[in-house]
């Protein structure tokens, strides 16, 4: 069974005035010039590489890194290379206010998992918000509790929509092509 | 308790009929039309073949291709990706709308494939533009289409309903684009997240078949799942012409359906709009945007491709040139287009303005083929969408093709 406890570093993603970026769209993640690629190993390079002051994200993000963002993530196009960009630099989870209807799809149906916490923008306001960029969080994707990790000791700071059966049972196998409908 | 119209759509569709159908349940539903663009074409058949080698689809008359990105292409890696999809499709026996048929999601309501009460999937983010014929379409990535070319059914979670109406009459300059913007202005990008909206009202009601189109294609960029509006005897006649079905249904919610938000507004007195750069929802009146000097101007998308839509412009600079050296561009949505645009003249008209005419489909928007923007040009766009980047350096206003035509005539955003 995958972890369902999630942990990882924060990276937030701001605009130049230090706000949380709402509405980022899929141009803005991958942009279309990339689209013939169909190698995953291959988009790595390009997440966010049309989303202003995050141009060089492939190149600071880390494994295991948790994406902190704010309202539609993933807006517009229906490209999965929008997700597959993620998967390929190993990032281990999105947390936003809400995700694009397509976008919400691709990630579910590739096992990438993303969460929606309404409270994000507060919990990770610039001055005021109790996540600052770099701190290590961990989310129960299962029950939607999420945890601040400082000096070994875990605080509860908020709560996100826990993952449906169907994106848990995606995300435990990896695929949608491990369900045959009609299910029970 | 009754069901609104995209609860009726898939009730008619359930794999397991007994399944209890309310918003955010989960629900396998049935496909009447599975598709894929050359944009992610490729990429759906490296799927398949990743996860079910060696696997007929589902049923390859239900199933399409549809070039429209580059049409034809320009790269040799769309090429390549195009020549995948061809290979793929004769092998499997699926029937290839090719680089000459035009926009995908129009050519599939042209062919009288997607029909008022029908579910209809592809790669095309614009996909939900069949709520113009009060059908369900849904944009897809390439991991969803190739489930459900395989599978012919696939998951979903029942949105909840928000039911708009929009009173008041149209006046010209006024048309659909500019009813369009308005609804964008009054929810933005993200008010109708995730809900299926279902239009009514006078405003709504009158709207033929390529107004329809128009405001139901930017039911993405309202962030709503579909924009559905009801068929009348007009939209359900079209069909019943082009379609092989047996009888076009009109699907009407229940009266007792229950929605989570009714809205009504009213365009009574409505000006031409515009959406100005970065995003679809920033819109304003074209006449606080009468200083704005104009560099290029782009007709077309499946927005607003349609033939009325061109012809509109046309009617405008008929017997008149464009200014000086603004780039004036027209896409037609298909071939259907382009071939009453050849025929009623109004191609010539518009080649003596001054125009480029290109090929049929997505050119003005997908892969920038006709449709790339330098630093500090400004761009009047009928397309939908004006994301920095998204067509170049410079900075693209969405508006109707009145306003684009006028602008190409003046030099300047206007409508008169």
């Amino acid at each position: 069974m995958k972890d369902r406890i999630i942990r990882g570093r924060a990276v937030i993603l701001r605009d130049g005035d230090g706000n949380i970026y709402n509405n980022i769209d899929t141009d803005q993640i991958y942009h279309n010039n990339y689209l013939a690629i169909t190698d995953i190993s291959l988009m790595g390079q390009y997440a966010f590489g049309n989303l202003k002051g995050h141009e060089n994200f492939h190149k600071t993000a880390q494994k295991g890194d948790i994406i902190i963002a704010g309202r539609n993530f993933g807006a517009g196009s229906s490209r999965q290379q929008a997700v597959d960009c993620f998967t390929a630099l190993g990032i281990s989870l999105i947390l936003c206010e809400s995700i694009g209807a397509i976008y919400k799809r691709n990630a579910i149906n590739s096992g990438f998992p993303m969460i929606c916490c309404e409270d994000i923008l507060k919990l990770a306001a610039a001055k005021t918000g109790v996540i600052k960029d770099g701190d290590t969080i961990e989310v129960n994707i299962e029950t939607g509790a999420i945890q601040k990790i400082e000096n070994g000791k875990a605080t509860a700071i908020g709560k996100a929509a826990p993952f449906s059966n169907v994106q848990l049972d995606i995300y435990e196998t990896g695929s949608l092509f491990s369900f045959v409908p009609p299910l029970n | 308790m009754g069901y609104t119209m995209i609860e009726k759509i898939f009730k008619s569709h359930l794999v397991r009929p007994n399944d209890e159908v309310k918003p955010g349940n989960i629900v396998w539903i049935k496909l009447d039309v599975r598709s894929a663009r050359d944009f992610g074409g490729a990429n759906v058949v490296k799927n398949f073949n990743k996860y079910c080698k060696g696997d007929k689809v589902n049923d390859a008359s239900k199933t399409f291709f549809t070039f429209d990105c580059q049409a034809p292409a320009n790269t040799i890696p769309y090429a390549n990706n195009q020549q995948v999809c061809r290979e793929f499709a004769k092998s499997q026996g699926i029937k290839v709308y090719d680089v000459n048929a035009g926009i995908g999601s129009h050519v599939l309501i042209e062919q009288g494939l997607a029909v008022p009460g029908s579910t209809t999937v592809g790669t095309d983010s614009h996909l939900n533009i069949m709520g113009a014929v009060g059908a369900f379409g849904q944009g897809m990535g390439d991991i969803d289409i190739a489930y459900a070319m395989r599978h012919g059914a696939t998951w979903f979670e029942i949105p909840p309903s928000i039911k708009i109406t929009i009173n008041g009459k149209l006046k010209y300059p006024a048309g659909a684009k500019d009813l369009t913007l308005f609804v964008l202005k009054e929810f933005g990008s993200a008010g109708l997240l995730g809900a299926s909206v279902e239009f009514y009202g006078e405003a709504v009601e009158t709207l033929s078949l390529h107004e329809r189109i128009t405001l139901s294609s930017m039911a993405t960029e309202m962030g709503a799942i579909v924009g559905l509006i009801p068929a009348n005897d007009a939209v359900v006649d079209y069909f019943k012409q082009r379609s092989k079905a047996g009888t076009i249904d009109h699907v009407k919610t229940d009266g007792d359906a229950v929605y989570t938000k009714e809205y009504t507004l009213d365009i009574t007195g409505l000006k031409p709009l515009a959406a100005a750069p970065p995003s679809p929802d920033n819109v304003v009146e074209v006449d606080k945007l009468k200083e704005i000097k104009v560099d290029s101007v782009f007709i077309g998308s499946c927005t607003n491709g349609r033939f009325e839509d061109i012809k509109a412009a046309a009617d405008i600079v008929s017997g008149k040139k464009i200014k000086g050296n603004i780039m004036a561009k027209i896409v037609p949505a298909t071939g259907e287009v382009y071939q009453r645009m050849i025929e009623t003249g109004v191609l010539q008209t518009l080649f003596n303005a001054g125009f480029i005419i290109a090929s049929q489909g997505c050119g003005g928007c997908a892969s920038g083929q006709i449709g790339m923007t330098g630093k500090n040009e400004v761009q009047i766009s009928t397309s939908n969408r004006n994301f920095d980047g998204k067509q170049g350096d410079g900075k693209t206003y969405l508006t109707s093709p009145v306003v684009a035509a006028y602008s190409a005539l003046n030099g300047y955003i206007s409508y008169e």
